[in-house]
Formats: structure tokens, C-alpha cells, sequence
């Protein structure tokens, strides 16, 4: 099945929250290291909330696409939100079918998104 | 639209009539005869006389080796040694020279481990920047327990591991070799082809290079990208230690090659013991056996050691020489016709002159992701292509500045018309991403 579809590379093309926030309270960058894709994710959380989220960095269609997608559904959401997203659900947000290997490029932000969490920064500190 | 400017059938009607034959030899295009395998750098596919003897094995003289006194295991015993006869003569070695190990891999880290204690407080370790992680990780690592084991400065790490630099197009850099290498330059770990940029290195003038500096250096050569593809001798290299894997080059997986000279096989400390590798165990004292079998613990993977002979015989049969016409044939094609269809949309790493290189290619398309090239490729088209690092993430990162490649190798069973559909694939995915 072709995986490509139109909503995958809408969101490729225009990616939402896309870039790097100025100060913020956590941030977390990661890879896959068979492919080379790489990803960073920065937050502020203000009270449990995520008020702002932006990603950056290299991959393929698949894992910009994800890292827009998720970021679209757990911006002003509560953090319990996105530590309850699994793996399921992301796939159900891709809605096409991946292959073991391409799956890995599709959860590599949100890996990075729930390692943020525990990632604070030094601007949280003060 | 993209037209043929060329009808391969016809302009090539020899070449194309030669691997079709070849391909009847390879049972996988029965089951998939629309496939255009171009991945052969990772893993050769497998004609039927390999796995025809790796069922010989299970079926007729299924037993250990160098063990039992009864017929079968005598008879296991037998292939086995021929085995290593055959290796040895195909490399211009001796036999007892010749280690069967699980792969390249396996065989470059028996060295680096074998040789941590040879190394003086005072020497340093010399890799080029195109190596495998295989003939790279290996050898950083032995510097890190030497660092460690000297006492010496943290800092003096760079001192330690040394990287010679490549050079524009895809060449080890002689220049830099003759600074890197110095008198107390212990190591030198160099690959005989690369695996992404396809560059050829010369092996044998860069030896005495080195040579020159440190007569007592001691060179290791990963040959896992070179064997599958040249005529290989051992002796006419005149390197110290070389590797290679089976299964690149039409024999099975699991099983590779180290070879030695004899004295320098004789300084390894035995990677791993056990089993069959000793020639006297008390509770006090373990002494080993001779070479090849002190450096071959355990029971090896002894169908694919059987079966790596009759790989070794496809391609005498074949021979080199023709195996290198057909890819030098094929990768000139393809390097012609990708830079006249792609143009500046496609950019393809390592030497630009087909006989510098073997016959792969590693390129990028726009800003395509690799991943993405490969993934449309395969759905699209049903062409294997590899796309990441190709487990050389230092050559990627820190030398061309690239996060990842895609690459297309070709084989004996590979012909213009993988390259045709190569291109016409690559032109879908150039479609996929216009929308």
C-alpha cells in the first residue's frame, strides 16, 4: 500500500509547529541511527499544560510527517495527554499501514515528545 | 514522459542474454521474477549449488566436525577441511592461515582483541574516514583501553585514533596517510573497497606506504566489499590480516574469514575459548591447539562453511574477469544515464570514473529523503535499494556532511534493464514529491 497519501505529505510539505522555541522549559533531540533521522522537540509547560511546542531536524517524509501530526495533538493539552499516547495511536493518526522498519521512523517523535517530559532545561529553573 | 533513448534488448542483446541465463541460477526469481535486487553490497543473493549443499549437509553427513570416529562425522570433517583448502588457494594462502569465523565482523574484532596486548604505551592506531563501523568501531575502541591502559590523558584520545581523511573524489588521502602514519603507529585499518562510495582503494601501494614509515606496522584489510567483485591474493597485498564475509559474495550467512600470516595469527589472544580449540585442559593449566584451531572455539556454523566452497567454485566458473566486465559494464550505465536523467538533481558520491569504483552507487535525489527514495522504490517498483549510513555514520556525518544515502549495488545477476527501472522508479518518486 502506498504509504505516501495526501494528508502525510500536506502535513510534510506544511508541517505544523515547525522550528525552535525561545527559552524553553523542556527539550529533548534523538535519532534513528539506521537511517539517519534525527529530531528535536522543545516545550514550555506552564501548570501540566504544554502551551507551546515546536519540532526540528532531518528524516524522511514519514518522520517529519509524524512529529507535525502528534505535535498538532498534544499542543495546549495536559502532558498526562501525551504520556498516555501509544504507539496504536499513532499509527491510527498516520492511517496507513507501516512496515516494522518504517514504523520506527514514525515513532521517533514521539519518543523524543515523551522524553522531553523528564528533559527540563536551565530556563525552567529560573 | 521518459522515453528509451536506447532499446536494451537490443543494443545489449549479449549482456542481457547473460544474466538471464545467471539469473535461472538464483531460485528467488522464480518465486519473485519481477524483482530488481539492488542491494548486493548488503547481501549477495544465494545460486542454488550453495543451497543445494547446505541440504547436502542436513541430509547426508549431518554431524560435528573433528570430533566423532564414525563415518559421518569423518565425512563433515573432510568437507569442512576442503573447505578451508579451497578458501585458501581462491586468496593465495595457506591453509592453516585461513579462520573460519561468523562474518567480517566477527573476524576484524578476533584481531583488534587479539592484539590489545601487543600494543606499547606509546602507539597509536591509524583508520581511514570511509570505513565500515565493523573496521572502525573495533579499532576506536581498542584505543580507548589502551588510553586507558597507559594512563594517559583524556585529550590524547585524537593522538591515539587516527583518521586519515579521503579526499574530493572519494579517494584515501596519501598526503594525510604520510602525516597520520609515524614510527609508532601500531595499527592500520583500511577497507579494500568502500561500501558507499564504491572507491577501490589501492591496497597494495598504500602497504608499502605505510611500510616505509613503520616497517612493524601491522596492516589489516576489510576486503568484505572488494572479495565479491576481484581476483584477491593475500600475498601480492601483503597485508597482515584480512576479512571477509561469505555471504556477500553468493556462499551463506554466518560465516566469514579471517586470514593471517602464520606469525601474526600465532600473536592473537585466542576472542573466544572454549571447545575444540585446546590441546590440554587440566584444573590448573588450559594449553591451546595449533593454528587454524586455537582461534576456532566451539562448533562453527559447519553446513555454511561447506556450502562457502561451492560458492567459491560458481565463481571460478564464471571467473573474475568476467564478472568484472559485466559490472563495470553496468555501473558505467547506470552512472551515465542517472547524471543525463537527473542532472543537478542527483548527486552521486565517491569517484566519478567507472573503473575507480565496484559496482555500487550511492547517491541523493533533491531533498528526498534516502528512506523515502527506497521505501517508493519498493512499493512502487519492486527495486531493493538500501538508504541510512550503511553502517558508516563517521563517512555520512563528520566527512561528507550528509545524514544518509541511498544506494543501488549491482551483481552478476543484475542487468540494464535494473538500471532502466531504476530510473524509471526514481522518476515516481520525483512524482510523489512534486504533488
Amino acid at each position: 500500500m502506498n504509504i505516501y497519501q495526501e494528508q502525510i505529505m500536506e502535513h510534510f510539505h506544511h508541517p505544523s509547529h515547525h522550528g525552535t522555541l525561545d527559552a524553553p522549559t523542556h527539550s529533548y533531540s534523538a535519532n534513528n541511527p539506521t537511517c539517519g533521522d534525527e529530531i528535536n522537540i522543545d516545550m514550555i509547560i506552564n501548570d501540566d499544560v504544554i502551551t507551546k511546542v515546536a519540532f526540528n531536524g532531518e528524516g524522511c517524509a514519514i518522520s517529519q510527517a509524524t512529529a507535525s501530526m502528534l505535535l498538532e495533538k498534544i499542543a495546549d493539552k495536559k502532558i498526562t495527554i501525551l504520556q498516555k499516547i501509544t504507539v496504536e495511536d499513532i499509527t491510527d493518526l498516520i492511517g496507513v499501514e507501516l512496515s516494522p522498519n518504517r514504523l520506527k521512523c514514525a515513532l521517533l517523535s514521539l519518543e523524543t515528545a515523551q522524553k522531553a517530559l523528564s528533559h527540563p532545561t536551565d530556563s525552567s529553573l529560573t | 514522459m521518459y522515453t528509451f533513448d536506447l532499446m536494451p534488448e537490443i543494443k545489449y542483446s549479449k549482456d542481457y542474454m547473460n544474466s538471464i541465463t545467471i539469473k535461472k541460477d538464483f531460485a528467488i526469481f522464480t518465486q519473485q521474477p519481477e524483482l530488481s535486487y539492488l542491494d548486493s553490497a548488503a547481501t549477495s543473493l544465494t545460486p542454488r549449488c550453495v543451497v543445494d549443499k547446505i541440504i547436502e549437509y542436513y541430509e547426508q553427513y549431518n554431524a560435528n566436525i573433528a570430533r566423532g570416529v564414525y563415518d559421518l562425522s569423518e565425512k563433515a570433517t573432510a568437507e569442512y577441511e576442503e573447505s578451508r583448502r579451497a578458501t585458501a588457494t581462491f586468496l593465495g594462502a595457506q591453509e592453516e592461515e585461513i579462520i573460519f569465523t561468523s562474518g567480517t565482523t566477527m573476524s576484524l574484532n578476533m584481531v583488534a582483541h587479539g592484539l590489545q596486548h601487543t600494543l606499547k604505551d606509546d602507539a597509536n592506531i591509524v583508520v581511514t574516514a570511509m570505513e565500515h563501523h565493523a573496521n572502525y568501531v573495533p579499532w576506536q575502541r581498542m584505543s580507548r583501553k589502551l588510553l586507558v591502559e597507559s594512563q594517559k590523558d583524556a585529550t590524547k584520545g585524537d593522538d591515539i585514533f587516527r583518521v586519515v581523511d579521503i579526499t574530493s573524489d572519494g579517494a584515501i588521502d596519501t598526503n594525510d596517510l604520510a602525516k597520520k602514519i609515524d614510527k609508532n603507529t601500531a595499527i592500520f585499518a583500511l577497507t579494500h573497497v568502500s561500501n558507499v562510495l564504491g572507491t577501490i582503494n589501492p591496497v597494495k601501494d598504500l602497504v608499502v606506504q605505510a611500510r616505509k614509515i613503520n616497517p612493524n606496522i601491522i596492516v589489516i584489510v576489510d576486503a568484505a566489499q572488494s572479495a565479491p567483485h576481484q581476483k584477491i591474493n593475500v600475498r601480492d597485498l601483503d597485508c597482515d590480516f584480512l576479512a571477509l564475509s561469505t555471504h556477500k559474495m553468493y556462499g551463506p550467512t554466518g560465516v566469514g574469514i579471517l586470514y593471517g600470516k602464520k606469525e601474526r595469527l600465532e600473536q592473537l589472544e585466542p576472542f573466544i575459548t572454549g571447545g575444540e580449540m585446546v590441546a590440554r585442559v587440566s584444573h590448573k593449566k588450559t594449553t591451546y591447539k595449533p593454528l587454524p584451531y586455537r582461534l576456532e572455539a566451539g562448533t562453527p556454523h559447519i553446513a555454511g562453511v561447506i556450502a562457502f566452497k561451492e560458492a567459491i567454485t560458481y565463481i571460478t566458473n564464471i571467473s573474475f574477469d568476467v564478472i568484472h566486465a559485466h559490472e563495470q559494464e553496468l555501473i558505467s550505465y547506470a552512472l551515465t544515464e542517472l547524471s543525463e536523467q537527473f542532472g543537478d538533481n542527483i548527486t552521486i558520491y565517491g569517484p566519478q570514473k567507472p573503473y575507480d569504483r565496484t559496482s555500487l552507487l550511492s547517491f541523493t535525489l533533491g531533498n528526498i529523503h534516502p528512506h523515502d527514495i527506497a521505501s517508493i522504490l519498493n512499493t512502487e517498483s519492486h527495486i531493493a535499494v538500501r538508504a541510512g549510513q550503511h553502517c558508516a555514520m563517521p563517512l555520512h556525518i563528520d566527512t561528507l556532511g550528509i545524514p544518509a544515502t541511498a544506494r543501488a549495488s549491482f551483481s552478476i545477476y543484475n542487468d540494464k534493464n535494473d538500471v532502466d527501472t531504476l530510473i524509471v522508479g526514481l522518476k515516481k518518486v520525483q512524482e510523489v514529491f512534486m504533488k
